[in-house]
């Protein structure tokens, strides 16, 4: 059996050395791959922190990926048509700087998080689930609706937003900020594990009367998990969409927030690495199933199947011999 | 006699036509271990869950030190100064011991809103969540996950956390349940020399405990409290042992 400190450096140097070693045999494609496997890891860090440690089943975050590829997608927009945004009184200047976009994503990720965190927290179980994907569906059909930026086109993107000091056309530079992101993104997840607040908040998903009775809100701290699994779910949207330089409605649909659900199980529900090495195993599924037939998802589903049956843990939990952080 | 720390006032609390808590007015003195007896089924649990929040009465006040807790919330009145163990061992139970105890440490600091510090190696958390181990004697198994404890130690560690907390009262519903003879007499020693501490309002089954253990008892039945005394007392009266001994005087 194996460290879980071992297979998590394990992953990290994957990361690392893949891209290095598409650049040496000069596969471009590999490192678009590598990013994309390292942003549907990053919405699916956030939402961990939701899932895996708060006990929050939630099957609406493709809200918080899709308004993180909107932020970007219109502000772009409005950046490349020279047209400023109007918003009521507010005149907004679109904007071609990721940091500024980055920060318009986690902000209005967040806004939204609060906001459906506060109404969809008073249910539990299956309640929560319904509730979250009624909030997803609301923003997907919005989204198909709302012709000033495309509608169910969606919204193209010339020219990849810049990053001072980088070049983000090149796609190693690119892959470098995404998987600084994550990193970033799965630092906080361990620190905030093992915080007072993430104890908490663990307990609170395992028994919730035990958490009230040492005089804690148990809704507070679940409120507080959504809103900051929300936002690092919408910095992944932002960086998605700049990958693909395009944003559509597909960004809100519920099956991409099965796949994050999905992700998770298959890597580790609440393990650190849990969501990366579930991102791998999908694109890299995606890629080389993709290639032979369609229908690859079936495949997919035998994966999950096997992992559920036998592997509470996912594959990190098969790995270690540990179904959980600790058991 | 000294002002109450806990007590309750005309509390009433009907489930349609069955009458669960009928007038119930009750106190804990500082210093005294009070019991409440009373058959299956006299509304104890729902008299507790009344005290600590999870259920509003339709009629009557909680008061903890003479301030009104009626209208706070379970996790408030916990705040407020109540240490409560439940009759069910509620614990995280995948977590290990000394997470569950350091669980109730961040709550008594009332302070969960630290991000950054791991919480096991914050000191203050770390020494209260020792000592209410070493109090009841589990310190030896700080590291063992909790699901993997025996149920008598379980029951050590629901009284720990409520030990962290560092209350007022203690309001501690069954907390020998399920305790062997063995058990049960160690727990017996441990709550005894708890009451200065805090006073405890001991909900108990086991009546070797209570006889042991009480300075008074109230006799629940049928939602009422029929008697209130000292351990002689409650044995001299007709009517409880007509109602709850089930004989006839």
């Amino acid at each position: 059996m194996m460290q879980e400190r071992t297979i998590n450096a394990l992953v990290l140097a994957g990361f690392v050395l893949l891209p290095i070693w598409a650049l040496a045999t000069d596969e471009p494609f590999t490192i678009t791959l590598a990013t994309r496997t390292v942003l549907l890891a990053l919405a699916a860090v956030g939402l961990n922190i939701a899932l895996g440690i708060g006990g929050l089943v939630s099957l609406g975050h493709a809200v918080f990926f899709g308004l993180g590829g909107y932020a970007m997608g219109i502000l772009a927009f409005h950046a490349q048509s020279f047209t400023p945004l109007e918003l009521g009184p507010l005149t907004i200047a679109g904007t071609k700087s990721m940091p500024i976009i980055w920060l318009c994503a986690i902000v209005v990720s967040a806004l939204a998080a609060f906001v459906i965190g506060l109404l969809s927290l008073r249910t539990t179980g299956v309640y929560f689930i319904m509730i979250t994907l009624a909030f997803g569906q609301m923003f997907f059909f919005f989204s198909i609706s709302w012709s000033a930026y495309g509608g169910e086109d969606g919204l193209s993107i010339w020219v990849r937003n810049s990053f001072p000091g980088l070049n983000t056309l090149i796609p190693i530079q690119f892959f470098g900020l995404c998987f600084a992101a994550l990193c970033l993104a799965l630092f906080i997840h361990w620190r905030l594990r093992a915080s007072p607040f993430g104890l908490t908040l663990n307990a609170a998903r395992q028994n919730p009367a035990r958490v009230e009775a040492v005089g804690l809100s148990p809704i507070r701290l679940k409120l507080l998990a959504f809103v900051i699994s929300g936002a690092i779910t919408g910095l992944a949207g932002a960086l998605f969409a700049d990958l693909n330089r395009f944003v559509s409605p597909t960004m809100f649909s519920w099956q991409l927030s099965g796949e994050l659900i999905v992700l998770i199980v298959i890597g580790g529900v609440g393990r650190l690495m849990g969501p990366v090495i579930g991102a791998a195993v999908f694109v890299a599924l995606e890629h080389l199933l993709g290639g032979l037939t369609d229908f690859w998802h079936i495949w997919l589903g035998v994966i999950l199947l096997v992992i559920v049956l036998f592997s509470r843990g996912g594959i990190i939990g098969a790995l270690t011999g540990k179904a959980g952080p600790h058991v | 006699m000294s002002e109450p720390v806990l007590e309750t006032r005309n509390l009433s609390k009907s489930f349609g036509a069955l009458k669960a808590t009928d007038d119930v007015s009750i106190d804990l003195i500082a210093g005294e271990i009070h019991a409440i007896i009373g058959p299956n089924g006299a509304g104890k649990s729902t008299l507790i869950a009344q005290i600590c929040g999870g259920l509003t009465p339709q009629s009557g006040s909680v008061l903890l030190n003479g301030r009104d807790i009626s209208n706070l919330g379970t996790s408030e009145r916990a705040q407020a100064g109540l240490g409560r163990t439940f009759q069910i061992s509620a614990l995280a139970m995948e977590d290990t011991v000394l997470e569950n105890v350091t669980l109730g440490a961040i709550g008594q600091s009332a302070r969960p809103w630290r991000f950054w510090t791991p919480a096991l190696k914050d000191y203050e958390l770390k020494q209260r969540a020792m000592a209410a181990l070493d109090q009841v004697g589990l310190s030896a198994a700080v590291d063992q996950i909790t699901s993997t404890l025996s149920h008598g130690q379980r029951r050590q560690l629901e009284v720990a956390m409520a030990l962290t907390l560092e209350p007022r009262a203690f309001v501690m519903d069954e907390p020998m349940a399920g305790l062997g003879a063995e058990g049960s007499k160690a727990m017996t020693g441990f709550l005894d020399g708890l009451r200065d501490q805090a006073p405890i309002l001991l909900v108990e089954h086991d009546m070797d405990a209570v006889f042991a253990l009480a300075d008074r008892i109230s006799v629940l039945v049928y939602g009422r409290i029929i008697a209130t005394g000292t351990i002689d007392e409650i044995r001299a009266s007709g009517e409880v042992k007509k109602a709850y001994l089930g004989e006839t005087v």
